[in-house]
C-alpha cells in the first residue's frame, strides 16, 4: 500500500512541477502545453491513440516473442557447440558495432512498411541482449552440478536440457526483462523512419503539424505501454523461469 | 547389484609442472568404506575427481582400475558437499535425476521407497528450499542410494553440516552404503574414526595407513576406542609431514 501511496506522491510532484514550469515559463501551448491540456488532449483523440497504440503494442509483442525464441536457440546453439562459438560469436559483437538506428531505412526497404519492418526493428534490438545474458548463464553452471551429472552417465544434449537451461533460466530472465524496455524503442524507430501506423507515427504527425499536445499525449501513452510490458514480463520471469531456481 | 569389487589407484598426478600427489598406491577395499583423511589442498579432491573420471585439468601417470576388469564409468555415484539438489525439481524429482540424465524410465515406487529409508516419505513433493539442511543432504543420500553402483564416492559430503545432523548422516550413510567400496574424502578426524573400515591420511610426502578402531561401522561417537583414534588422528594432521 505505501509503495502505492509512494507512486501516486511522486506522480502528483512531477505533474505539479511540469504544471508550474509551464505557468511560471509562461510557455505557450505549441511549445510545451501543460498536463491538464494533455490530458484533455488524450481524452479527446482517445480512439485515435488507442487505434495507433494497438498497432505498436503488435509489433512490440511480435517483435519480443520472436526475439526470445530466437535469442533462446541461438543462446542454446552457441553454448552446446565450441565450434559454432568460435565462427559465430565475433559476427554476434560486430553486429552490435552497427547502430541498429542505422539499418531501420533498409529494413522498410527490405519489409515494406508494414508491421513487418517494426517487428525486424524490435527483434534486432533485443536480440544480443537476450542472447547475450542467456548465453552466459548457460556457460556458468555450477561446475558441481556437472559433475553429478556426468557420473551419472548423461550425455552432452540432457546435460543441457536437464541441467544447464533449467539452471540458467534467471539470467534468460533477466535478458527478456532487457529486452522488454528495448522493443518499443526498435518499434518506434521502425515507425519513425517509415509507417503509416503506430504511435512513433502519431507522435512525428503531430510534432510536424505543431500538435504538441497530442505528440506529449502518443508520448505518455507509449511510456504507460512500456511499464505495462515490463511489469508483465517481470511477473512472467518471476512466475515461470526465476521462480525454478530459486525458490 | 552384483558385487561391489574393489578398486586401486596406483600412480602420481601433477597440473603441469606442479605436483599434486606424489606416487602413492590406494586400494579401496570391497564392500568397504575408505576414509581419505588429510588437510585442505592435499589434492584429496582431487584424487577422487581422477577416480570419478572428472578431472580434465590434472595430468594422472599410473592406473585406476577395477578388481573385476570391467571399466569404471557408469559402476559409480558420487555424493559431495553442498547444495547438491536442483532448486527446480521437487524431492522426487531428485531423486530420479540419474534416470533422467540416462534417458531411461524413472522409478517413482522405487524412489518413494528410497526416500522412505531415509526418513523423507512425507517430503516427497517438496522443493529444496522447503528443507532444512540435513534433509536436503538425505535427499542426496536417497539419490545416491537410488543410483544402486557397487562403486560410490563420498566428497567431504557432511562438512557444511552441524555437528548433530553430521553424526545422523554419518549413521545413516554408513548404515545403508553396506556391501558397497565407498572411497570417503574428509578433513574430519571424528568422521574418519567413526565410518572407516580403513583410514588413510593423505600428505605432501604421501599416503599413511591408519589401523581403524575395531567397532562395527558406524562406530559411536562416545566410543573411547573411537575417541582415541580421533585424537590420534588429529595429532597425525597436526604433525608437520
Amino acid at each position: 500500500m505505501s509503495r502505492l501511496v509512494t507512486i501516486a506522491t511522486s506522480t502528483a510532484l512531477a505533474l505539479v512541477l511540469w504544471q508550474a514550469l509551464v505557468t511560471l515559463a509562461s510557455l505557450p501551448p505549441f511549445i510545451l502545453p501543460g498536463p491538464l491540456r494533455v490530458a484533455e488532449t488524450l481524452w479527446a483523440s482517445r480512439a485515435l491513440i488507442s487505434h495507433h497504440a494497438t498497432i505498436t503494442a503488435a509489433e512490440v509483442l511480435i517483435g519480443l516473442a520472436l526475439g526470445a525464441i530466437l535469442g533462446g536457440l541461438s543462446a542454446i546453439g552457441l553454448a552446446s557447440s565450441h565450434m559454432a562459438r568460435r565462427l559465430i560469436r565475433p559476427m554476434m559483437v560486430f553486429s552490435q558495432a552497427i547502430p541498429v538506428f542505422a539499418l531501420a531505412p533498409i529494413l522498410t526497404l527490405w519489409l515494406g512498411y508494414g508491421l513487418w519492418s517494426k517487428v525486424a526493428m524490435a527483434l534486432l534490438i533485443i536480440y544480443f541482449p537476450v542472447t547475450s545474458a542467456f548465453f552466459d548463464a548457460l556457460m556458468r553452471t555450477p561446475p558441481h552440478w556437472l559433475d553429478l551429472a556426468r557420473v551419472m552417465g548423461a550425455n552432452r544434449r540432457r546435460l543441457m536440457w536437464y541441467i544447464r537451461v533449467p539452471a540458467a533460466l534467471p539470467g534468460f530472465a533477466s535478458g527478456l526483462r532487457l529486452a522488454a524496455v528495448y522493443a518499443p524503442i526498435g518499434a518506434i524507430i521502425g515507425e519513425w523512419v517509415g509507417a503509416s501506423k503506430g504511435l512513433g507515427y502519431l507522435m512525428l504527425l503531430a510534432n510536424g503539424r505543431a500538435k504538441i499536445d497530442l505528440m506529449f499525449a502518443a508520448l505518455i501513452v507509449l511510456a504507460i505501454l512500456t511499464l505495462c510490458l515490463h511489469a508483465g514480463v517481470d511477473r512472467a520471469c518471476r512466475r515461470w523461469l526465476d521462480g525454478k531456481v530459486v525458490g | 547389484m552384483t558385487a561391489p569389487p574393489s578398486l586401486t589407484l596406483d600412480g602420481s598426478a601433477r597440473i603441469g609442472a606442479l605436483p599434486v600427489f606424489g606416487p602413492l598406491r590406494l586400494t579401496l577395499k570391497a564392500g568397504r568404506i575408505t576414509c581419505l583423511l588429510g588437510p585442505s589442498g592435499v589434492g584429496k579432491t582431487t584424487l577422487l575427481r581422477l577416480i570419478a573420471g572428472l578431472d580434465e585439468v590434472t595430468e594422472f601417470a599410473g592406473t585406476i582400475a577395477a578388481s573385476d576388469g570391467l571399466p569404471l564409468p557408469g559402476r559409480m555415484a558420487l555424493m559431495a558437499q553442498g547444495e547438491m539438489l536442483m532448486p527446480w525439481l521437487d524431492v522426487l524429482g531428485n531423486v530420479t535425476l540419474g534416470a533422467r540424465l540416462r534417458g531411461s524410465p524413472r522409478d517413482i515406487l522405487r524412489a518413494r521407497e528410497m526416500l522412505a529409508r531415509v526418513g523423507l516419505a512425507d517430503h516427497a513433493d517438496k522443493r529444496p528450499h522447503a528443507l532444512s539442511g540435513g534433509q536436503k543432504q538425505r535427499v542426496a543420500l536417497a539419490r545416491t542410494l537410488m543410483e544402486d553402483r557397487p562403486i560410490v564416492l563420498l566428497d567431504e559430503p557432511f562438512s557444511a553440516l552441524d555437528a548433530r545432523t553430521r553424526a545422523q548422516m554419518q549413521d545413516l550413510t554408513a548404515t545403508h552404503l553396506t556391501e558397497r567400496t565407498v572411497l570417503m574424502v574428509t578433513h574430519d578426524p571424528a568422521e574418519a574414526a567413526r565410518m572407516g573400515h580403513a583410514i588413510h591420511i593423505l600428505t605432501e610426502t604421501g599416503l599413511e595407513d591408519v589401523t581403524p578402531p575395531s567397532a562395527p561401522v558406524p562406530r559411536a561417537v562416545d566410543d573411547p576406542e573411537t575417541l582415541a583414534a580421533q585424537g590420534r588422528l588429529f595429532a597425525r594432521l597436526r604433525a608437520p609431514a
